[in-house]
């Protein structure tokens, strides 16, 4: 669960956390500008992704694919570049809306 | 008991250091600061203090090592002036933001171009903004005294921030007088050994783990800012309510203004440091041979600033003369514009006169200080101000004018 950093009962003199966990309520995947987008039929399920990605946004699924955290992604694109089988595109969020949702009459 | 001694301004803090049983003390050596922390190291040295003397490998350096060791619960001291305290700049608002109770002495000196060793306060001016209190001392008691009080209120719960005892490079850091040296056993009964609170300071412990320096977003940021700024107004108080208790034990208060015979006094002269000495003396002169209602307004705590004390003190005269040992460039000085601002919605309120002097270490002699007076008396007379910033002892014929 998210929660804020402080709160009124516990907003300190001083900007120190005492409460671990506080950034989760920071949904820091609003920075975003590309999309991470797994493609499955070329995907190992080696874990490098997951390794390598300074977020921790990434983790392995019930299925054993990875799966990635929208909500933190900040699109930095380095679990794209570190694929070694080039299983990951980072894409336009709205590109991707737009083909998915709009379809422009196709 | 107290033990009377021939000593010099820089000896005075370490004397006031070794009263105020520090724990750890770090710095790095730059004239004049220098003496105070090789004093102080002698003092480690020969176990007179029980402490840690870090030697740090530059002023950025012995920074970090007072808010490590401040944020471990320590008593921390450290001293240092111009290029120095400039490379300290980024770490000093990171020890106002964490809210740590450090006590830093600055020998106040000019900063580079040009290059010089001499007093100005252009050094901890480039610091007023940064959350530290500071407070300007006069004589080299004032600066024993200073160091020992601003301990208490430093580590004040009401105040918690750091603080800068400010005393005039050379002129004071090298004079000797005599100083009364208070007792330890005194001393201790006044400030009692710095016992933090990890509910509210910033105390690292393991069994209670925190994190301290980590981004804060913008919802939060200026509620820190207003606390901070709280904390200072409140400071006021609590220098006071030190200061009085400090009198009761040693029979010496400062307060957050000094009003030397003021209270009829038509033209003051307000200013910081070791000036105001001078400026007492030539007051005294004025009103005994020529009758000149004169008086002296020193500013002893410039952060924060007492804007009440200054009103009560200077709002019936006719003239108040600012001078200032730092420019401003681009207006004037901060001390004009710090009192200027205090006294702008004032309905009595004086004609402000804005000068400065002794830039670079020149001396500020009682002539200088007389034509100061000689001048606001002109302006008491016909009203006008005839300059909108005086430089006092400036060489006019080197320039070409």
């Amino acid at each position: 669960m998210s929660k804020p950093y402080w709160t009124k009962e516990n907003f300190p003199l001083n900007p120190v956390i005492r409460n671990p966990g506080g950034s989760l309520a920071f949904k820091t995947g609003a920075w975003r500008m590309l999309k991470p987008v797994i493609d499955h039929n070329k995907c190992t399920k080696c874990g490098i992704c997951a390794t390598f990605c300074p977020d921790i946004a990434i983790s392995k699924s019930e299925n054993g694919f990875f799966q990635i955290n929208l909500d933190y992604c900040k699109g930095c694109g380095i679990c794209a570049n570190e694929c070694p089988v080039k299983a990951i595109q980072m894409v336009r969020e709205m590109e991707e809306y737009v083909k998915q949702k709009v379809n422009f009459g196709k | 008991m107290s033990n009377r001694k021939l000593i010099s301004g820089n000896k005075a803090v370490a004397e006031g250091v070794r009263l105020s049983e520090v724990n750890v003390v770090s710095a790095y050596p730059i004239t004049p600061q220098t003496s105070i922390v090789e004093y102080i190291s002698e003092y480690v040295a020969n176990g007179i203090l029980h402490a840690q003397f870090v030697q740090a490998e530059s002023e950025f350096g012995a920074m970090s090592v007072c808010i490590g060791a401040s944020s471990v619960g320590a008593r921390v001291f450290t001293a240092t002036c111009s290029q120095g305290l400039a490379l300290m700049h980024e770490l000093n608002y990171v020890a106002a933001g964490l809210r740590l109770p450090i006590v830093m002495a600055v020998t106040n000196r000019q900063l580079s171009q040009p290059f010089g060793m001499w007093c100005d306060h252009s050094d901890a001016m480039g610091e007023r903004d940064s959350g530290w209190l500071q407070i300007y001392v006069e004589s080299c008691q004032e600066a024993l005294d200073t160091v020992i009080q601003a301990f208490k209120i430093a580590e004040n719960k009401e105040v918690l921030l750091p603080i800068m005892v400010c005393l005039d490079g050379f002129v004071l850091s090298h004079t000797s007088e005599v100083v009364d040296v208070p007792e330890l056993q005194t001393v201790k009964e006044f400030l009692p050994p710095y016992k933090p609170d990890p509910s509210y300071h910033t105390l690292i412990d393991v069994n209670a783990p925190m994190a301290a320096g980590g981004g804060c977003p913008p919802a939060y940021t200026m509620e820190f800012d207003y606390k901070k700024f709280e904390a200072q107004e409140k400071a006021k108080e609590v220098i006071k309510k030190v200061d009085e208790e400090f009198a009761s034990l040693f029979g010496r208060r400062y307060g957050l203004v000094e009003a030397y015979r003021c209270e009829d006094a038509e033209i003051i002269l307000a200013a910081m440091g070791t000036m105001v000495s001078t400026a007492k003396e030539v007051v005294d002169r004025l009103r005994e041979d020529k009758g000149w209602p004169v008086g002296v307004l020193k500013i002893r705590s410039y952060r924060p600033f007492p804007k009440n004390e200054v009103l009560k003190a200077a709002s019936k005269a006719k003239v108040l003369a600012v001078v200032n040992r730092a420019i401003s460039y681009g207006i004037g000085t901060p001390l004009f514009s710090d009192i200027a601002a205090s006294m702008c919605n004032a309905s009595q309120k004086p004609i402000l006169l804005n000068f400065v002097a002794g830039m670079g270490g020149r001396d500020v002699t009682p002539k200088n200080i007389m034509t100061i007076f000689e001048k606001a008396k002109k302006t008491t007379e016909t009203g006008v101000v005839e300059s909108e910033i005086e430089w006092i002892g400036l060489n006019r014929a080197l320039l070409g004018d």
